[in-house]
Protein backbone atom coordinates (compact mmCIF):
# COMPACT_ATOMS: atom_id res chain seq x y z
CA UNK A 1 0.00 0.00 0.00
CA UNK A 2 3.00 2.33 -0.38
CA UNK A 3 2.96 5.24 -2.78
CA UNK A 4 4.78 5.45 -6.10
CA UNK A 5 7.39 7.76 -4.63
CA UNK A 6 8.33 5.17 -2.02
CA UNK A 7 12.01 4.76 -1.23
CA UNK A 8 13.93 1.85 -2.71
CA UNK A 9 12.64 -1.49 -1.55
CA UNK A 10 14.45 -3.08 1.34
CA UNK A 11 13.99 -5.84 3.87
CA UNK A 12 15.56 -5.79 7.30
CA UNK A 13 15.05 -8.86 9.42
CA UNK A 14 16.79 -8.25 12.70
CA UNK A 15 17.60 -11.01 15.17
CA UNK A 16 14.26 -12.72 14.72
CA UNK A 17 12.97 -15.74 16.60
CA UNK A 18 9.75 -17.53 15.84
CA UNK A 19 7.93 -20.11 17.91
CA UNK A 20 5.21 -22.06 16.12
CA UNK A 21 3.23 -24.71 17.90
CA UNK A 22 5.64 -24.83 20.87
CA UNK A 23 8.57 -25.35 18.54
CA UNK A 24 11.38 -22.90 17.94
CA UNK A 25 11.43 -22.55 14.16
CA UNK A 26 13.78 -19.63 13.69
CA UNK A 27 16.31 -18.19 16.10
CA UNK A 28 18.65 -15.21 15.91
CA UNK A 29 18.01 -14.76 12.22
CA UNK A 30 19.26 -11.58 10.61
CA UNK A 31 18.77 -10.90 6.92
CA UNK A 32 19.19 -7.66 5.07
CA UNK A 33 18.14 -7.17 1.47
CA UNK A 34 18.51 -4.06 -0.60
CA UNK A 35 17.21 -3.07 -3.99
CA UNK A 36 18.57 -5.46 -6.61
CA UNK A 37 19.29 -8.35 -4.24
CA UNK A 38 18.40 -11.93 -4.93
CA UNK A 39 18.38 -13.92 -1.73
CA UNK A 40 18.39 -17.64 -2.04
CA UNK A 41 17.14 -19.18 1.17
CA UNK A 42 18.29 -22.76 1.40
CA UNK A 43 18.02 -25.42 4.04
CA UNK A 44 16.60 -28.77 4.96
CA UNK A 45 12.86 -29.40 5.13
CA UNK A 46 11.31 -27.71 8.12
CA UNK A 47 14.19 -25.35 8.78
CA UNK A 48 11.87 -22.35 8.55
CA UNK A 49 12.20 -21.17 4.94
CA UNK A 50 8.46 -20.76 4.44
CA UNK A 51 8.15 -19.28 7.92
CA UNK A 52 10.71 -16.62 6.99
CA UNK A 53 8.78 -15.72 3.83
CA UNK A 54 5.47 -15.54 5.70
CA UNK A 55 7.13 -13.37 8.37
CA UNK A 56 8.34 -10.89 5.79
CA UNK A 57 4.92 -10.94 4.13
CA UNK A 58 3.40 -9.96 7.48
CA UNK A 59 1.28 -13.11 7.70
CA UNK A 60 3.07 -14.29 10.84
CA UNK A 61 4.39 -12.43 13.81
CA UNK A 62 7.88 -12.84 15.19
CA UNK A 63 8.16 -13.96 18.78
CA UNK A 64 11.24 -11.77 19.16
CA UNK A 65 13.17 -9.38 16.96
CA UNK A 66 11.93 -7.02 14.30
CA UNK A 67 11.07 -7.14 10.62
CA UNK A 68 10.89 -4.14 8.34
CA UNK A 69 9.93 -4.44 4.71
CA UNK A 70 9.82 -1.36 2.50
CA UNK A 71 7.95 -1.72 -0.75
CA UNK A 72 5.05 -3.73 -2.06
CA UNK A 73 5.26 -7.45 -1.55
CA UNK A 74 4.04 -10.33 -3.70
CA UNK A 75 4.04 -13.90 -2.45
CA UNK A 76 3.86 -17.19 -4.32
CA UNK A 77 3.76 -20.13 -1.95
CA UNK A 78 2.31 -23.61 -2.29
CA UNK A 79 -1.20 -22.14 -2.65
CA UNK A 80 -1.95 -20.95 -6.14
CA UNK A 81 -4.52 -18.38 -4.83
CA UNK A 82 -6.40 -18.32 -8.13
CA UNK A 83 -10.11 -19.14 -8.39
CA UNK A 84 -10.35 -22.69 -9.67
CA UNK A 85 -13.44 -22.11 -11.78
CA UNK A 86 -12.11 -19.08 -13.62
CA UNK A 87 -9.87 -19.16 -16.66
CA UNK A 88 -6.21 -18.42 -16.00
CA UNK A 89 -6.60 -14.98 -17.56
CA UNK A 90 -9.69 -14.04 -15.54
CA UNK A 91 -8.22 -15.39 -12.31
CA UNK A 92 -5.06 -13.35 -12.83
CA UNK A 93 -7.17 -10.34 -13.72
CA UNK A 94 -8.84 -10.44 -10.29
CA UNK A 95 -5.53 -9.84 -8.53
CA UNK A 96 -4.12 -7.56 -11.23
CA UNK A 97 -7.18 -5.30 -10.85
CA UNK A 98 -6.73 -5.34 -7.11
CA UNK A 99 -3.08 -4.36 -7.53
CA UNK A 100 -3.95 -1.73 -10.10
CA UNK A 101 -1.75 -3.48 -12.67
CA UNK A 102 -2.31 -2.71 -16.33
CA UNK A 103 -3.57 -5.16 -18.95
CA UNK A 104 -0.12 -4.96 -20.55
CA UNK A 105 1.54 -6.10 -17.34
CA UNK A 106 -0.85 -9.01 -17.15
CA UNK A 107 -0.24 -9.97 -20.77
CA UNK A 108 3.51 -9.72 -20.26
CA UNK A 109 3.28 -11.93 -17.18
CA UNK A 110 1.35 -14.55 -19.12
CA UNK A 111 3.92 -14.40 -21.91
CA UNK A 112 6.87 -14.57 -19.49
CA UNK A 113 5.52 -17.78 -18.00
CA UNK A 114 4.49 -19.13 -21.43
CA UNK A 115 0.83 -19.27 -20.41
CA UNK A 116 -0.81 -17.65 -23.45
CA UNK A 117 -1.96 -21.00 -24.79
CA UNK A 118 -3.53 -21.76 -21.40
CA UNK A 119 -5.05 -18.31 -20.84
CA UNK A 120 -8.59 -19.51 -21.54
CA UNK A 121 -8.29 -22.79 -19.62
CA UNK A 122 -9.98 -22.94 -16.19
CA UNK A 123 -7.44 -23.04 -13.37
CA UNK A 124 -8.78 -26.35 -12.05
CA UNK A 125 -7.62 -28.15 -15.22
CA UNK A 126 -3.98 -27.06 -14.89
CA UNK A 127 -1.24 -29.54 -14.06
CA UNK A 128 1.06 -29.05 -11.06
CA UNK A 129 3.71 -27.27 -13.06
CA UNK A 130 1.18 -25.15 -14.92
CA UNK A 131 -0.41 -24.08 -11.63
CA UNK A 132 3.00 -23.09 -10.34
CA UNK A 133 3.60 -21.05 -13.48
CA UNK A 134 0.20 -19.37 -13.06
CA UNK A 135 0.98 -18.43 -9.47
CA UNK A 136 4.36 -17.03 -10.55
CA UNK A 137 2.57 -15.08 -13.31
CA UNK A 138 0.36 -13.61 -10.56
CA UNK A 139 3.51 -12.33 -8.83
CA UNK A 140 4.94 -11.00 -12.10
CA UNK A 141 1.71 -9.15 -12.96
CA UNK A 142 1.49 -7.57 -9.50
CA UNK A 143 4.44 -5.23 -10.24
CA UNK A 144 5.41 -5.58 -6.59
CA UNK A 145 8.88 -4.52 -5.47
CA UNK A 146 9.55 -7.56 -3.35
CA UNK A 147 8.93 -11.07 -4.59
CA UNK A 148 8.70 -13.88 -2.07
CA UNK A 149 8.86 -17.19 -3.90
CA UNK A 150 8.45 -20.38 -1.90
CA UNK A 151 9.83 -23.39 -3.76
CA UNK A 152 9.06 -21.80 -7.12
CA UNK A 153 10.98 -24.43 -9.06
CA UNK A 154 8.92 -27.34 -7.77
CA UNK A 155 7.09 -29.07 -10.59
CA UNK A 156 8.54 -26.86 -13.31
CA UNK A 157 10.08 -28.36 -16.45
CA UNK A 158 13.53 -27.18 -17.50
CA UNK A 159 12.20 -24.66 -20.01
CA UNK A 160 9.98 -23.10 -17.35
CA UNK A 161 12.87 -23.08 -14.85
CA UNK A 162 14.88 -21.09 -17.38
CA UNK A 163 11.98 -18.65 -17.83
CA UNK A 164 11.71 -18.22 -14.06
CA UNK A 165 15.48 -17.68 -13.78
CA UNK A 166 15.19 -14.99 -16.41
CA UNK A 167 12.21 -13.31 -14.70
CA UNK A 168 13.99 -13.28 -11.32
CA UNK A 169 17.20 -11.88 -12.80
CA UNK A 170 15.27 -9.22 -14.73
CA UNK A 171 13.32 -8.18 -11.62
CA UNK A 172 16.51 -7.81 -9.59
CA UNK A 173 18.15 -5.88 -12.44
CA UNK A 174 15.34 -3.32 -12.33
CA UNK A 175 15.84 -2.76 -8.61
CA UNK A 176 13.48 -5.30 -7.14
CA UNK A 177 14.17 -7.79 -4.39
CA UNK A 178 13.61 -11.51 -4.79
CA UNK A 179 13.63 -14.01 -1.97
CA UNK A 180 13.66 -17.57 -3.21
CA UNK A 181 13.16 -20.41 -0.76
CA UNK A 182 14.39 -23.60 -2.35
CA UNK A 183 16.07 -26.80 -1.33
CA UNK A 184 18.26 -26.98 -4.41
CA UNK A 185 21.37 -24.87 -5.12
CA UNK A 186 20.81 -21.62 -6.98
CA UNK A 187 20.52 -21.96 -10.74
CA UNK A 188 21.11 -18.28 -11.42
CA UNK A 189 23.85 -15.77 -10.90
CA UNK A 190 23.59 -15.02 -7.22
CA UNK A 191 26.44 -12.56 -7.00
CA UNK A 192 24.21 -10.21 -5.01
CA UNK A 193 22.83 -12.88 -2.83
CA UNK A 194 23.24 -14.39 0.53
CA UNK A 195 22.81 -18.09 1.03
CA UNK A 196 21.23 -19.07 4.29
CA UNK A 197 21.70 -22.59 5.42
CA UNK A 198 20.24 -23.34 8.79
CA UNK A 199 19.77 -27.04 9.09
CA UNK A 200 20.31 -26.94 12.86
CA UNK A 201 17.57 -24.40 13.55
CA UNK A 202 15.37 -26.78 15.51
CA UNK A 203 17.69 -26.79 18.50
CA UNK B 1 -13.44 0.90 -2.86
CA UNK B 2 -13.21 -0.68 -6.31
CA UNK B 3 -11.26 -3.55 -4.86
CA UNK B 4 -13.88 -3.97 -2.14
CA UNK B 5 -16.64 -4.11 -4.76
CA UNK B 6 -14.57 -6.66 -6.69
CA UNK B 7 -14.36 -8.85 -3.60
CA UNK B 8 -18.11 -8.61 -2.98
CA UNK B 9 -18.75 -9.42 -6.65
CA UNK B 10 -16.44 -12.42 -6.32
CA UNK B 11 -18.50 -13.71 -3.38
CA UNK B 12 -21.70 -13.45 -5.40
CA UNK B 13 -20.06 -15.11 -8.41
CA UNK B 14 -18.75 -17.98 -6.28
CA UNK B 15 -22.21 -18.50 -4.79
CA UNK B 16 -23.76 -18.41 -8.24
CA UNK B 17 -21.33 -20.87 -9.84
CA UNK B 18 -20.73 -23.05 -6.80
CA UNK B 19 -24.41 -23.87 -6.21
CA UNK B 20 -24.34 -21.95 -2.94
CA UNK B 21 -27.05 -19.65 -4.19
CA UNK B 22 -29.68 -22.25 -5.05
CA UNK B 23 -29.15 -24.69 -2.23
CA UNK B 24 -30.62 -22.52 0.58
CA UNK B 25 -33.48 -21.40 -1.70
CA UNK B 26 -34.36 -24.98 -2.63
CA UNK B 27 -34.15 -26.06 1.00
CA UNK B 28 -36.35 -23.16 2.06
CA UNK B 29 -38.98 -23.89 -0.55
CA UNK B 30 -38.81 -27.62 0.18
CA UNK B 31 -39.78 -26.92 3.79
CA UNK B 32 -42.63 -24.72 2.62
CA UNK B 33 -43.78 -27.48 0.28
CA UNK B 34 -43.56 -30.28 2.83
CA UNK B 35 -45.12 -28.49 5.78
CA UNK B 36 -48.75 -28.64 4.51
CA UNK B 37 -48.33 -32.40 4.02
CA UNK B 38 -47.65 -32.75 7.72
CA UNK B 39 -50.45 -30.54 9.03
CA UNK B 40 -53.04 -31.41 6.47
CA UNK B 41 -54.95 -28.86 4.38
CA UNK B 42 -56.32 -27.01 7.40
CA UNK B 43 -56.21 -23.42 6.15
CA UNK B 44 -56.58 -21.79 9.54
CA UNK B 45 -53.78 -23.90 11.05
CA UNK B 46 -51.44 -23.21 8.12
CA UNK B 47 -52.12 -19.51 8.34
CA UNK B 48 -51.36 -19.54 12.06
CA UNK B 49 -48.17 -21.65 11.97
CA UNK B 50 -46.85 -21.17 8.42
CA UNK B 51 -44.99 -17.94 9.11
CA UNK B 52 -43.13 -19.51 12.03
CA UNK B 53 -42.11 -22.48 9.90
CA UNK B 54 -40.66 -20.15 7.27
CA UNK B 55 -38.69 -18.42 10.03
CA UNK B 56 -37.22 -21.73 11.17
CA UNK B 57 -36.47 -22.71 7.57
CA UNK B 58 -34.66 -19.41 7.00
CA UNK B 59 -32.53 -19.91 10.13
CA UNK B 60 -31.57 -23.44 9.16
CA UNK B 61 -30.90 -22.44 5.54
CA UNK B 62 -28.21 -20.14 6.96
CA UNK B 63 -26.13 -23.20 7.75
CA UNK B 64 -26.04 -24.51 4.19
CA UNK B 65 -23.43 -22.19 2.65
CA UNK B 66 -21.12 -22.27 5.69
CA UNK B 67 -18.60 -24.81 4.42
CA UNK B 68 -17.82 -22.95 1.24
CA UNK B 69 -17.57 -19.47 2.72
CA UNK B 70 -14.13 -19.40 4.33
CA UNK B 71 -12.37 -22.75 4.13
CA UNK B 72 -11.83 -22.89 0.33
CA UNK B 73 -10.41 -19.36 0.37
CA UNK B 74 -8.07 -20.19 3.21
CA UNK B 75 -6.86 -23.38 1.55
CA UNK B 76 -6.36 -21.65 -1.80
CA UNK B 77 -4.30 -18.89 -0.18
CA UNK B 78 -6.80 -16.18 -1.19
CA UNK B 79 -7.06 -14.91 2.41
CA UNK B 80 -3.26 -14.74 2.67
CA UNK B 81 -3.06 -12.76 -0.54
CA UNK B 82 -5.65 -10.28 0.74
CA UNK B 83 -3.84 -9.89 4.06
CA UNK B 84 -0.60 -9.37 2.16
CA UNK B 85 -2.20 -6.49 0.27
CA UNK B 86 -3.01 -4.76 3.54
CA UNK B 87 -6.64 -5.81 3.85
CA UNK B 88 -7.77 -6.00 7.44
CA UNK B 89 -9.54 -9.22 8.35
CA UNK B 90 -12.59 -7.20 9.37
CA UNK B 91 -12.79 -5.68 5.90
CA UNK B 92 -12.52 -9.11 4.26
CA UNK B 93 -15.28 -10.34 6.58
CA UNK B 94 -17.43 -7.32 5.75
CA UNK B 95 -17.05 -7.98 2.03
CA UNK B 96 -18.03 -11.59 2.57
CA UNK B 97 -21.07 -10.61 4.65
CA UNK B 98 -22.24 -8.13 2.02
CA UNK B 99 -21.67 -10.83 -0.60
CA UNK B 100 -23.87 -13.13 1.48
CA UNK B 101 -26.58 -10.50 1.68
CA UNK B 102 -26.69 -10.52 -2.12
CA UNK B 103 -26.17 -14.24 -2.60
CA UNK B 104 -28.23 -15.57 0.31
CA UNK B 105 -30.48 -12.97 1.94
CA UNK B 106 -32.00 -11.47 -1.21
CA UNK B 107 -32.77 -14.80 -2.94
CA UNK B 108 -34.34 -16.09 0.27
CA UNK B 109 -36.46 -12.97 0.57
CA UNK B 110 -37.69 -13.48 -2.98
CA UNK B 111 -38.33 -17.13 -2.25
CA UNK B 112 -40.47 -16.09 0.71
CA UNK B 113 -43.07 -14.74 -1.69
CA UNK B 114 -43.24 -18.17 -3.33
CA UNK B 115 -42.99 -20.02 -0.02
CA UNK B 116 -45.83 -18.12 1.61
CA UNK B 117 -48.02 -18.89 -1.40
CA UNK B 118 -47.16 -22.58 -1.07
CA UNK B 119 -48.17 -22.55 2.58
CA UNK B 120 -51.18 -20.38 1.90
CA UNK B 121 -50.25 -17.53 4.22
CA UNK B 122 -52.78 -14.70 4.36
CA UNK B 123 -51.64 -11.75 2.28
CA UNK B 124 -51.74 -9.43 5.24
CA UNK B 125 -49.09 -11.59 6.96
CA UNK B 126 -46.79 -11.71 3.94
CA UNK B 127 -45.84 -8.06 4.32
CA UNK B 128 -44.95 -8.51 8.00
CA UNK B 129 -43.04 -11.70 7.26
CA UNK B 130 -41.04 -10.04 4.49
CA UNK B 131 -40.23 -7.04 6.67
CA UNK B 132 -39.17 -9.26 9.57
CA UNK B 133 -36.99 -11.47 7.38
CA UNK B 134 -35.50 -8.42 5.63
CA UNK B 135 -34.37 -7.23 9.07
CA UNK B 136 -33.08 -10.61 10.20
CA UNK B 137 -31.40 -11.92 7.06
CA UNK B 138 -28.42 -9.51 7.14
CA UNK B 139 -27.80 -10.71 10.71
CA UNK B 140 -28.03 -14.31 9.55
CA UNK B 141 -25.58 -13.50 6.73
CA UNK B 142 -23.19 -12.07 9.29
CA UNK B 143 -23.59 -15.11 11.51
CA UNK B 144 -22.96 -17.54 8.65
CA UNK B 145 -19.67 -15.82 7.78
CA UNK B 146 -18.67 -15.66 11.46
CA UNK B 147 -19.45 -19.33 12.04
CA UNK B 148 -17.70 -20.28 8.81
CA UNK B 149 -14.59 -18.40 9.97
CA UNK B 150 -14.74 -20.00 13.42
CA UNK B 151 -15.16 -23.56 12.16
CA UNK B 152 -12.99 -23.42 9.02
CA UNK B 153 -10.69 -26.42 8.99
CA UNK B 154 -12.29 -28.19 11.93
CA UNK B 155 -13.66 -31.66 11.38
CA UNK B 156 -17.43 -31.79 11.65
CA UNK B 157 -17.59 -28.09 10.86
CA UNK B 158 -21.21 -28.11 9.75
CA UNK B 159 -22.45 -29.96 12.84
CA UNK B 160 -20.51 -27.57 15.04
CA UNK B 161 -21.91 -24.70 12.98
CA UNK B 162 -25.42 -25.81 13.84
CA UNK B 163 -24.59 -25.90 17.53
CA UNK B 164 -23.14 -22.40 17.36
CA UNK B 165 -25.93 -20.92 15.28
CA UNK B 166 -28.96 -22.12 17.19
CA UNK B 167 -28.37 -20.36 20.54
CA UNK B 168 -27.36 -17.07 18.90
CA UNK B 169 -30.42 -17.01 16.68
CA UNK B 170 -32.95 -17.72 19.44
CA UNK B 171 -33.61 -13.97 20.06
CA UNK B 172 -34.08 -13.42 16.33
CA UNK B 173 -36.50 -16.32 16.19
CA UNK B 174 -38.49 -15.21 19.25
CA UNK B 175 -38.89 -11.63 18.07
CA UNK B 176 -39.36 -12.76 14.48
CA UNK B 177 -42.19 -15.08 15.45
CA UNK B 178 -43.54 -12.31 17.66
CA UNK B 179 -43.98 -10.05 14.65
CA UNK B 180 -46.46 -12.57 13.25
CA UNK B 181 -48.87 -12.00 16.15
CA UNK B 182 -51.83 -9.64 16.12
CA UNK B 183 -49.81 -6.65 17.23
CA UNK B 184 -46.34 -6.84 15.60
CA UNK B 185 -45.09 -3.35 16.48
CA UNK B 186 -43.02 -4.02 19.62
CA UNK B 187 -41.64 -7.33 18.39
CA UNK B 188 -40.57 -5.69 15.12
CA UNK B 189 -38.64 -3.03 17.03
CA UNK B 190 -36.92 -5.59 19.21
CA UNK B 191 -36.17 -7.71 16.14
CA UNK B 192 -34.66 -4.71 14.38
CA UNK B 193 -32.49 -3.90 17.40
CA UNK B 194 -31.28 -7.47 17.85
CA UNK B 195 -30.63 -7.96 14.14
CA UNK B 196 -28.77 -4.67 13.91
CA UNK B 197 -26.57 -5.54 16.86
CA UNK B 198 -25.70 -8.95 15.41
CA UNK B 199 -25.08 -7.52 11.93
CA UNK B 200 -22.86 -4.76 13.29
CA UNK B 201 -20.80 -7.06 15.50
CA UNK B 202 -20.36 -9.91 13.05
CA UNK B 203 -17.58 -8.34 10.91
CA UNK B 204 -15.46 -7.96 14.05
CA UNK B 205 -16.16 -11.47 15.30
CA UNK B 206 -15.56 -12.97 11.87
CA UNK B 207 -12.43 -10.84 11.40
CA UNK B 208 -10.99 -12.01 14.71
CA UNK B 209 -11.73 -15.61 13.76
CA UNK B 210 -10.01 -15.14 10.41
CA UNK B 211 -6.95 -13.69 12.12
CA UNK B 212 -6.83 -16.48 14.69
CA UNK B 213 -7.05 -19.07 11.93
CA UNK B 214 -4.03 -17.80 10.03
CA UNK B 215 -1.01 -20.04 10.50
Amino acid sequence: MSSRQAPLPSIIVDNVAVIRGNRLVLRGLTVTARSGDIIWVRGANGCGKSTLLRLIAGLLYATAGSIKAEGRIALADENVALDANLTVEKALMFWADMDGASADARGAALADMDLQALAQVPVRFLSTGQRKRASIARVLASKADIWLLDEPYNGLDSASCARLDQAITAHAATGGIVLVAAHQPPSINVAHSLILDRPEADA
Amino acid sequence: MKAFAALVAREVRLAWTGGGLWLPVIFYLAVATLFPFVTGPDKALLARTGGGILWIAALLATLLPIERLILPDRQAGILDQLALRGWSDELVATAKIIGQIFAFALPLLLATVVGSALIGLPEAQLGTLLLGLALALPALSGLSVTIAALTAGLSGASALGGLLLVPITIPLLIFGAGTLSENPGNAMQLLAATALAITALSPFAAGAALRAGRT
